[in-house]
């Protein structure tokens, strides 16, 4: 067979993969077809690397091979982390992803194949510079998500104009770099800068910020392979970059509504420095307390119990225990649902899995358009390591850091309990008028431990 | 502008709106399934990061090429195993007691 006619059958390949690539998509629009998605996926993902072992230009097998191997020994591991993992989980996955992007990018300027155009030269610059800040910045966003670094925002003085000046001169290289694609010296500075930029990019963003910058990298990993697909002239990741792309900046979008934020406010506002000082000035209120047993007194009694969760139930590892809590107010007919905020936790849908790990059916995980309207119907709404999500003063306190954010409307419940180690106020540092209603009990704990209790005391109320 | 350009961006125009048809659809449940099966479609790069390998150019180029075959495709086999094994996790209905 002809090179050019070999050509053509890995297009064809290529062209399904394409397709199957949609209808994972389509069908992980619903649980029931969810999985149908996933196989879809891999059968076209298995089809393109299979057709690209057959091009013709490939000369030498033996480091694919080994890296395919090495791919394959290092993806296992990372595809069976445990569920409270998968945030760093996936921002390591979008640092991998980034840095290959970039990689390919960096070994096209280097490959004597053909004179680079400045057309070309604009393409590759563009393309290396985004895969690699977010790889960096990926890496780093993993770091703060398994606690190596600080999940604080880290922030100093003029920060976000040391950041602009180190964008900007890594973009006036691609400049240069265009304007004379020979300046061989200048490609690897440029590759370094962005590197640093990226690094820039992510420390000054803390914890509750994850779900956005996280989605944010998805979408920028995802376009730098489209990019690529561009330098490349490959069509197939264009549509499979466009594809991821366009769903991280999906989300993107979801998060910083579900934050009432914008973009450049997550990115370059670095949230909670200014208001720690303002919430430690506030006076002492008088807060209720409740015991496990009276708090379990409470949830029996009731007809109707809303459970809010929050990064706090994962950090805990509570999710096993709040199930069972489930299951022994489900025994005895109390109507219980989990109500989730799109922010809750740190990244998209972070709750959903958790919970639907613990055995959670999904019909019972509800968003938070929906169960809104049913606060006032509860009787008990039992809020565990959930905080910003609930504040009130986010829908009146004009003042507040989070005002205009939309929250879970747990305050309109008959009664609310919430969960929390203290009365300190988080990293974030806002104070939450709802632990100072008449209405609220406080239940101070661990999650898992007063959750366990609670446990106890119900069983033993029971028999 | 080259021809393969324009071609490009119109394919890539046509993906971006149809991936946010399709990704708008995804019930917010599955949030996190969804990307980790779009980080998983994305490790396609690995067919570009292969041909880099395998055309065995220069050394830099080589090792450039299998390192980038390495990450993509431990983000392949990695995105999709996760993902199948989170949706696993979704069930309807009244759980069994294990």
């Amino acid at each position: 067979m002809t090179v050019a006619g070999i050509q053509q059958y890995l297009d064809f390949a290529y062209i399904a993969a394409v397709v199957l690539f949609m209808l994972s998509l389509k069908w992980l629009s619903s649980p029931r077809t969810s999985r149908w998605g996933v196989l879809a996926g891999e059968i076209g993902a298995a089809m393109a690397v299979t057709a690209t072992l057959f091009n013709p230009e490939l000369v030498q097998y033996k480091w694919i091979v080994i890296a395919l191997i090495i791919g394959a020994g290092v993806g296992i591991p990372l595809g069976m982390v445990k569920m409270t993992a998968v945030p760093q989980r996936t921002a390591l996955s979008h640092a991998f992803g980034a840095a290959s992007a970039a990689m390919i990018g960096i070994a096209e300027y280097y490959v004597g194949t053909a004179p680079v155009t400045r057309f070309e030269m604009g393409e590759i610059a563009l393309e290396v510079i985004i895969g690699s800040l977010t790889f960096t910045g990926s890496l780093i966003a993993a770091g703060k998500l398994q606690e190596i670094l600080p999940q604080r925002p880290i922030v100093y003085r003029g920060q976000n104009i040391v950041s602009l000046a180190i964008l900007s001169s890594a973009l006036g290289l691609a400049v240069a770099l265009v304007v004379d694609p020979a300046h061989t010296l200048l490609f690897p500075i440029m590759v370094v800068v962005a590197l640093i930029f990226g690094v820039m990019l992510v420390t000054p963003i803390g914890g509750a910020d994850m779900p956005t910058v996280i989605s944010l990298l998805n979408s920028y990993a995802g376009f730098s392979a489209a990019l690529l697909g561009f330098v490349l002239n490959s069509k197939v990741l264009v549509v499979a970059g466009a594809l991821d792309g366009s769903s991280g900046f999906i989300l993107s979008v979801i998060m910083c509504k579900a934050m009432n934020r914008s973009f450049t406010n997550v990115l370059f506002g670095a949230f909670g420095q200014v208001q720690t000082s303002a919430a430690a000035a506030r006076e002492e209120k008088t807060y209720r307390s409740a015991t496990p047993e009276e708090a379990a007194g409470i949830l029996a009694a009731a007809n109707r119990v809303v459970i809010v969760p929050g990064y706090g139930m994962a950090v805990a590892q509570a999710q096993h225990k709040v199930r069972e809590l489930y299951d022994a107010l489900t025994k005895r007919g109390i109507d219980v649902r989990f109500a989730i905020h799109p922010v809750a936790g740190r990244m998209p849908g972070h709750m959903n899995v958790l919970l639907a790990e613990a055995d959670v059916p999904y019909d019972r995980l509800i968003e938070m358009e929906e169960i809104n309207g049913d606060f006032p119907q509860t009787d008990v709404a039992l809020v565990i390591g959930a905080n910003d999500v609930t504040n009130p003063a986010a829908r009146t306190d004009t003042n507040s850091p989070i005002y205009g954010m939309p929250i879970l409307d747990v305050d309109k419940a008959r009664t609310v309990m919430v969960i929390k180690r203290s009365m300190n106020p988080g990293f974030a540092g806002i104070d939450n008028p709802l632990y100072y209603y008449d209405k609220t009990l406080m239940l101070f704990g661990d999650a898992k431990g007063f959750v366990t209790n609670i446990l106890h005391e119900l069983s033993g109320a029971h028999g | 502008m080259p021809a393969d350009f324009i071609s490009n961006l119109y394919v890539f125009i046509l993906a971006g709106f149809v991936g946010f048809e399709l990704i708008k659809r995804v019930s917010p449940l599955l949030h996190t399934p969804l990307m980790s099966l779009t980080n998983a479609l994305d490790a396609i790069v690995v067919v570009a990061a292969i041909i880099i390998a395998g055309r065995h150019e220069t050394l830099l180029t080589t090792t450039l090429g299998a390192i980038a075959v390495a990450a993509s495709f431990s983000n392949m086999v990695g995105g999709f195993f996760i993902t199948d094994r989170m949706l696993r996790m979704f069930k309807t209905g009244r759980p069994n007691k294990s």
